[in-house]
């Protein structure tokens, strides 16, 4: 009972830490507060988006292309792999050490997370698409973008998004750590105990798990948005007869 | 924005540094602008402990994932219409980052490897549930109706037919989790529960500490890597083995239209 209630206390410190400023832990100033979690949560999203932008820019033609062409599989498997070996704390720690903190370099360390997951979904998503489809558009008289671009990618996109969900939650994952690394997202409530105190540590796990799930679900809205009309039917007639 | 450059040096000062200041007066150390491999190979041994902390948590809690994700797959295999929520379910869990369970964790179950070995665990069930989904989805029904044929009843039929077909995509899982599980445990270190990570953190300037005990997760992922396709030929070698390894998640919505469709 002690337990559960103490669990409770903690929790309720971290959600009044969010809500109202106090007093810093050791050093001045206040701390906690809407405003300030709004100005670390935009720092968070901000590092993250200009991740996710620029991983998709690089690893969605590439996966596109190497997938149309059929050509790289190896290359583009390897990538995928690598990157989930990839440590987290020592990428972050690595980038800030010898090549400097701030906001490109970050974003930079981030993308390393998100291109490969990308890039692989993408790659398998191309090679899966039905190659009747691939010859209909071609005997339609559809060129070679065409058949990319109206056929391939929105036939692909179930898979492509699956590896975006997972980029996007790695970069925002792993951007909790960017404090580290001269960038001051959510992540500073978790890592600055000292001056934020159990409470803010709390707030900020709260935070970040929060925003993680909210990405997650516009995500899957930006995916079901995406996903061409003739998918879904397709998926709703095989349930439907299931 | 002022903060943080306050919390940085606060926030490495608790646990004591890797560099014992009488070794940081070697030149190299000292200077810290390259990585100093003469201090990295005398000083090896103090990696020995980070890194058995950091396998104790990743094997434990790979299994700990596999026989959770298992009993789930076994259970939902006969009662398909639990399989969309244990995929919501573990997809969640999936979502939230390590390092924020990591903390979320700490007012119920402490500081410590307890901590990081439920967190991780729970972090594993996503990938391993549905890769083991899948194996099972993908056995062809004409296969199963052979063995129906046979006179097996379904106990016999799931563990003679169906498992040892589903092998290389449920090894395809433990690959995945693991190598994943591998780099996340780096933030085990947040948790209190130690691990390579340890070794990164409490000396986040020193690149040397960084690369070593960096190379070490990485090693380790690899060597996991290749023990498991290993496993993987040794009780699939009928099916190569990095067949199993690409597209995880198109053969997951794939398998489940077939299942779908299945019972038609």
């Amino acid at each position: 009972m002690s337990l559960s209630l103490a669990f409770l206390d903690s929790f309720s410190g971290a959600i009044e830490f969010i809500f109202s400023s106090r007093d810093a832990v050791g050093v001045g100033g206040e701390v906690g507060g809407l405003g300030q979690v709004g100005e670390l949560l935009g720092e968070h999203v901000k590092v993250s988006g200009l991740a996710l932008a620029a991983s998709l820019a690089i690893a969605l033609p590439v996966g596109a292309y190497l997938g149309h062409r059929g050509t790289g599989e190896l290359l583009a498997v390897a990538i995928g792999n690598a990157g989930r070996a990839i440590p987290e704390l020592a990428l972050i720690a690595f980038m800030a050490a010898f090549i400097g903190v701030g906001l490109l370099n970050v974003t930079i360390a981030l993308m390393v997370l998100g291109i490969p997951p990308i890039l692989t979904n993408t790659f398998v998503a191309m090679r899966q698409v039905d190659r009747g489809a691939v010859e209909a558009a071609r005997g339609m008289g559809m060129t070679e973008a065409e058949v990319v671009g109206r056929v391939e990618l929105p036939l692909a996109v179930p898979t492509i998004m699956s590896g975006v969900r997972t980029a996007a939650i790695n970069i925002v994952a792993t951007a909790a750590i960017a404090p580290l690394a001269g960038v001051i997202t959510l992540g500073d409530f978790i890592l600055g105990r000292n001056v934020y105190g159990d409470d803010g540590v709390l707030a900020g796990a709260i935070l970040v798990a929060v925003l993680a799930l909210a990405v997650e679900l516009s995500l899957a809205t930006v995916q079901r948005v995406l996903t061409p009309r003739g998918l879904k039917l397709e998926r709703e007639r095989a349930r439907a007869t299931a | 924005m002022g903060l943080g450059a306050i919390i940085l040096p606060l926030a490495q000062g608790g646990d004591g540094f890797v560099r014992d200041p009488a070794e940081a007066s070697t030149e190299c150390v000292a200077k810290n602008d390259t990585v100093c491999i003469g201090w990295a190979l005398e000083n090896i041994d103090r990696y020995v402990t980070p890194t058995l902390e950091h396998l104790v948590l990743v094997v434990v809690s790979v299994l700990a994932g596999f026989a959770i994700a298992f009993a789930m797959a076994l259970i939902s295999h006969r009662r398909r219409w639990l399989i969309p929520a244990f995929t919501a379910g573990t997809g969640v869990l999936y979502t939230v980052p390590s390092i924020a369970l990591f903390l979320l964790l700490l007012p119920i179950t402490g500081r410590g490897t307890l901590t990081a070995i439920v967190a991780l665990t729970l972090y594993t069930l996503q990938i391993l549930y549905r890769n083991n989904v899948t194996g099972l989805a993908n056995v062809p029904e004409a296969t199963k109706d052979s063995g129906r044929g046979m006179g097996m009843t379904d106990r016999q039929l799931l563990w003679r037919v169906e498992l040892p077909l589903a092998v290389p995509e449920i090894i395809a899982g433990l690959r995945i989790a693991t190598v994943s599980t591998v780099a996340i445990a780096t933030l085990a270190v947040f948790a209190g529960a130690g691990g390579l990570g340890a070794e990164i953190y409490n000396d986040l300037t020193f690149k040397t500490g960084i690369v070593v005990a960096g190379g070490i997760a990485v090693a380790m992922a690899i060597l996991f890597d290749v023990v498991l396709v290993g496993l993987q030929s040794r009780l699939a070698g009928w099916r190569k083995a990095h067949e199993a390894g690409a597209g995880d998640a198109g053969r997951f919505a794939g398998a489940l239209a077939r299942l779908r469709g299945a019972h038609s």
